[in-house]
């Protein structure tokens, strides 16, 4: 796959391009453009027609409207459901051609130079890429039989193990953005850790060569074999240009006995400009499934980027004694809206969830959070424990908590507490007092008010995240 | 059904004497009911209580006219005994007696409203279907400084001689500056299989005061929704209080508007469920001005396989700064079947607030059974006790002396 890279990048110097161009389906949404992509991709027959058979299911299904973030319709023949990687021609050629706001964004966030170029698709000389990390990286993975590539991949070389856990957690027959994104997905990440074995690093697609176009409609699968821990990170804290304005991707997560899931993540799309223009709209599909005894899976999110998120990564305990933790911090600010949350299905007996969910809004942003609790018959001494605080800055956003709280056995407790408040003016004087400004004293508070959420970022992801917090409000005081 | 509605809503208007003015809105809330028809599960307000669906499964058909002609015999044995009250009887939906003889007459103003708030609101068609099909409306309008001396009870029956009716009532309560009343509105259902629509208005003027206790605990098969809309203004206080036992399917809606500068609006309730009875508190309290306060405390006891829902909202206007709002429910599962659903919401837009909520939901304490069986208490008892304890924290909130001990009696709760 290495040497693939460096064979395009070859390609680049002599003048490639023009090949490139022509893997574009034409555009709009229908049946031959689903076999186009499939075709595309040498996909086996098995998943073509799954794709068709969601497709099938996506003509009856109607899009949702039940959220608070409202977005004008949207024109799906109006868009490319598959393009090959844009030629280097198109993307800008160096730093100077980007907006500066940009650049003095990575510069805070401590970005180096190189990596600043990545992500924005700046061709990055082969020497660079080819001596990076990643390299290294894949070999002790190898070692261990962790298998960790593109899904794309991992269809040719591991079809057994996606065409069993494929759509396990997200059936076909889902909601209309999972369903669309099983009918057209391109791309993403596949993971399998083997039976007892630990993964000796964070997993993040960052590592992952060739990663840098997974398009709109990505597909990520993870499976935890039994008595296996994986902890991986999707994202990364540096602002991502991105020509696509909806995202429909879809997060598998399948935890077998004893295993444990522990999923990161740090969104920081384009949130559109100061008036509302523009911005992604970030609608993630993301299921996690507690499948063995004593299953653990986690999932910790940073949102603050995208014009509206609305996501609720969420846990079905099935197994016995399984736990679902959900920790979260969402920062909306200017015209941002995100409707996010979770969703705790417990099944199986002696199961365990937690839910920590923190918002944040300033400017004239838009929050809910929104959850479901559900407690089946059959679980048995089970419990919830779920906290949701959100914090409001100025009276032109709004701060929303919309919790589903369902318990149908005796055995089993639910706890729900939310708070609603401000920045306390006594909490600000005494930083103010002790010589910091106010944008530096509204930063520490918000971190404290986060404090919960960001520990469970793993450590180097953390710090950053910490500075993002920061910079996602700033120009909201004062 | 809707060939049932159209005649029985022609027969209702011809055979009824309404002024032009009622005929024309009556007409429109028809429309609006025959174009919204029965809620059901697909509107977010009643997502855990299909209405629609429980009045096909347990009523069937339903007939919509009701003959307000007929005079209806009362019984004085059903009166409340233990203290001095004024009387309003209601009998199938029809207004029998207005008494208020401990009152100075000067000092209240009893007549009948000739045009009625519309209450139109495409999430509620029921609210339609009551004033299409609810006899003359009567306003009771407390005047400037003056305060009952004694509480109102309202006795709300309804006999042998209605099944599977649909009946709808609406009454209208007003409020004048720095005046106050103390309401007991007790359902008396004597009847079976009823589809049963109440609405109650409440409009409170400045520093005015309203308590209004709502009592229904007697065991029916009658599929029941109570609307309480109360609008406040300046300084004025309302104080709800929710006893609810008795039909098989009640859902209480109360909304308030919290319109003036240090209103505020205490709601409480209590579900005591047995068999399969499924009842539902639905509680929303708008904060519209500033300096306004709201809490709600909701306890459910959930035996055999009934259910019970919650859903609070609590929402803040961006003009509302100041607002202290405050929500919990509690609920104890004692059987397998039982089942407890909650949607405690916020929706806030102003940023110096204190709101928050709590909803928990579990089984008795072990630890504390244990502790009670430990000092000789047999397990029943025990459990009796602390069920009498948690649900006496919601009695105890009633601000009323008198009434309180009224109630704690006829709740059987000491």
């Amino acid at each position: 796959m290495r040497d693939k890279q460096i064979e395009n990048l070859k390609d680049y110097k002599y003048g490639f391009s023009t090949d490139i161009e022509s893997f574009k389906a034409p555009k709009g949404l229908n049946e031959e453009v689903i076999r186009f992509i499939s075709n595309i991709k040498k996909e086996p027959d098995w998943l073509l027609q799954w794709r068709l058979k969601a497709f099938e299911r996506l003509k009856v299904l109607e899009e949702p409207d039940w959220q608070k973030p409202k977005y004008p319709k949207i024109d799906y023949q109006d868009l490319y459901y598959y393009s090959a990687p844009k030629s280097f021609k198109e993307k800008p050629k160096n730093l100077e051609d980007l907006d500066p706001k940009l650049l003095e964004t990575y510069k805070k966030l401590g970005i180096p130079l190189q990596e600043q170029k990545r992500l924005n698709g700046i061709a990055v000389d082969a020497v660079f890429d080819s001596v990076s990390v990643a390299t290294t990286f894949k070999d002790t993975l190898t070692e261990k039989g962790i298998i960790f590539c593109s899904i794309s991949e991992a269809i040719q070389k591991h079809p057994d193990l996606v065409r069993k856990y494929l759509g396990s957690v997200i059936p076909i027959t889902d909601h209309f953005f999972a369903t669309l994104n099983s009918a057209v997905f391109t791309d993403g990440s596949f993971v399998y850790i083997p039976p007892n074995v630990k993964c000796p690093m964070e997993l993040s697609t960052y590592f992952r060569i060739n990663a840098s176009d997974t398009g709109q409609f990505e597909r990520t699968l993870i499976i935890a074999d039994k008595g296996s821990y994986v902890s991986y990170l999707e994202g990364c804290t540096a602002p991502m240009r991105d020509e696509n304005q909806l995202h429909a991707a879809n997060v598998e997560l399948i935890a077998l006995d004893d295993a444990e899931i522990k999923y990161s993540t740090v969104q920081n799309w384009y949130p559109g400009d100061k008036d509302g223009k523009g911005g992604i709209y970030n609608f993630v599909t993301k299921r996690g499934l507690c499948k063995g005894k004593n299953s653990k899976i986690s999932w910790t999110q940073v949102e603050t980027g995208s014009a509206i998120t609305w996501k609720y990564p969420s846990c079905i305990l099935k197994g016995d004694n399984s736990i679902g933790e959900f920790y979260s911090i969402a920062i909306t600010n200017n015209h941002q809206k995100a409707d996010t949350g979770t969703k705790m299905i417990h099944l199986g007996k002696n199961t365990k969830s937690k839910i920590i969910s923190k918002g944040i809004s300033a400017g004239k942003s838009d929050m809910t959070y929104r959850g479901l609790v559900d407690i089946s018959k059959n679980a048995a001494n089970s419990t919830n424990f779920t906290q949701c605080d959100s914090l409001l800055m100025g009276n032109k956003c709004g701060a929303h908590t919309v919790p589903y709280i369902k318990n149908k056995n005796l055995n089993s407790s639910i706890a729900h507490e939310a708070t609603t408040s401000k920045i306390s003016e006594d909490q600000l004087h005494y930083c103010q007092q002790r010589g910091l400004n106010q944008e530096e004293a509204v930063g520490l508070i918000v971190n404290g008010f986060c404090k919960e959420v960001l520990q469970q970022l793993p450590m180097e992801f953390a710090v950053e995240a910490q500075k993002l917090v920061g910079i996602s409000l700033e120009g909201s005081v004062g | 059904m809707e060939q049932k509605l159209k005649t029985d809503f022609d027969k209702f208007i011809s055979t009824s004497n309404f002024s032009n003015q009622e005929i024309k809105l009556k007409k429109e809330a028809f429309d609006n009911f025959l174009k919204n028809g029965f809620p059901n599960r697909k509107l977010e307000n009643w997502k855990f209580s299909d209405i629609n669906q429980i009045i096909q499964k347990n009523i069937g058909e339903l007939a919509f006219y009701n003959d307000y002609n007929v005079e209806n015999e009362i019984n004085d044995d059903i009166f409340i005994k233990e203290i001095e009250h004024n009387k309003i009887v209601i009998v199938n939906g029809k207004v029998e007696r207005l008494i208020f003889e401990y009152e100075e007459k000067d000092k209240i103003n009893l007549s009948t409203l000739d045009n009625f708030n519309q209450n139109s609101n495409d999430d509620n068609s029921l609210l339609s279907l009551n004033n299409s099909f609810s006899n003359k409306i009567h306003n009771i309008l407390v005047k400037k400084n003056y305060s009952f001396k004694k509480p109102l009870i309202i006795y709300q029956i309804t006999n042998e001689k209605v099944s599977n009716t649909n009946i709808n009532f609406q009454l209208n309560f007003e409020l004048e500056e720095n005046s106050s009343i103390k309401i007991i509105n007790l359902s008396d259902d004597n009847s079976e299989k009823n589809f049963i629509n109440n609405l109650f208005n409440f409009n409170l003027g400045k520093n005015s005061i309203l308590k209004n206790y709502k009592i229904d605990k007697k065991s029916n098969t009658n599929i029941k929704y109570d609307y309480s809309s109360i609008i406040q203004k300046e300084n004025s206080i309302s104080e709800t209080f929710i006893f609810s036992s008795g039909p098989h399917y009640i859902k209480n809606e109360v909304n308030c508007n919290l319109e003036g500068k240090y209103s505020s609006a205490f709601i409480n309730g209590i579900h005591l469920l047995s068999k399969n009875k499924h009842h539902e508190i639905r509680t929303r309290t708008n904060h519209l001005y500033e300096n306004t306060k709201s809490y709600q405390l909701i306890k459910s006891v959930i035996n055999d396989s009934s259910k019970s829902v919650y859903q609070g909202k609590i929402y803040v206007d961006s003009k509302a700064q100041k607002t202290d709002g405050y929500q919990l429910s509690k609920a104890l599962l004692l059987n397998e079947q039982a089942e407890f659903n909650a949607k405690p919401e916020l929706e806030i837009y102003a940023d110096d607030v204190k709101c928050s909520h709590g909803s928990a939901s579990g089984s008795l304490d072990d630890n504390s059974i244990f502790y009670l069986m430990s000092r000789g208490l047999n397990q029943t008892t025990a459990k009796e006790l602390l069920i009498n304890g948690f649900l006496l924290d919601v009695v105890e909130k009633i601000t009323d002396d008198e009434i309180k001990k009224l109630l704690k009696n006829m709740i059987g709760l000491n």
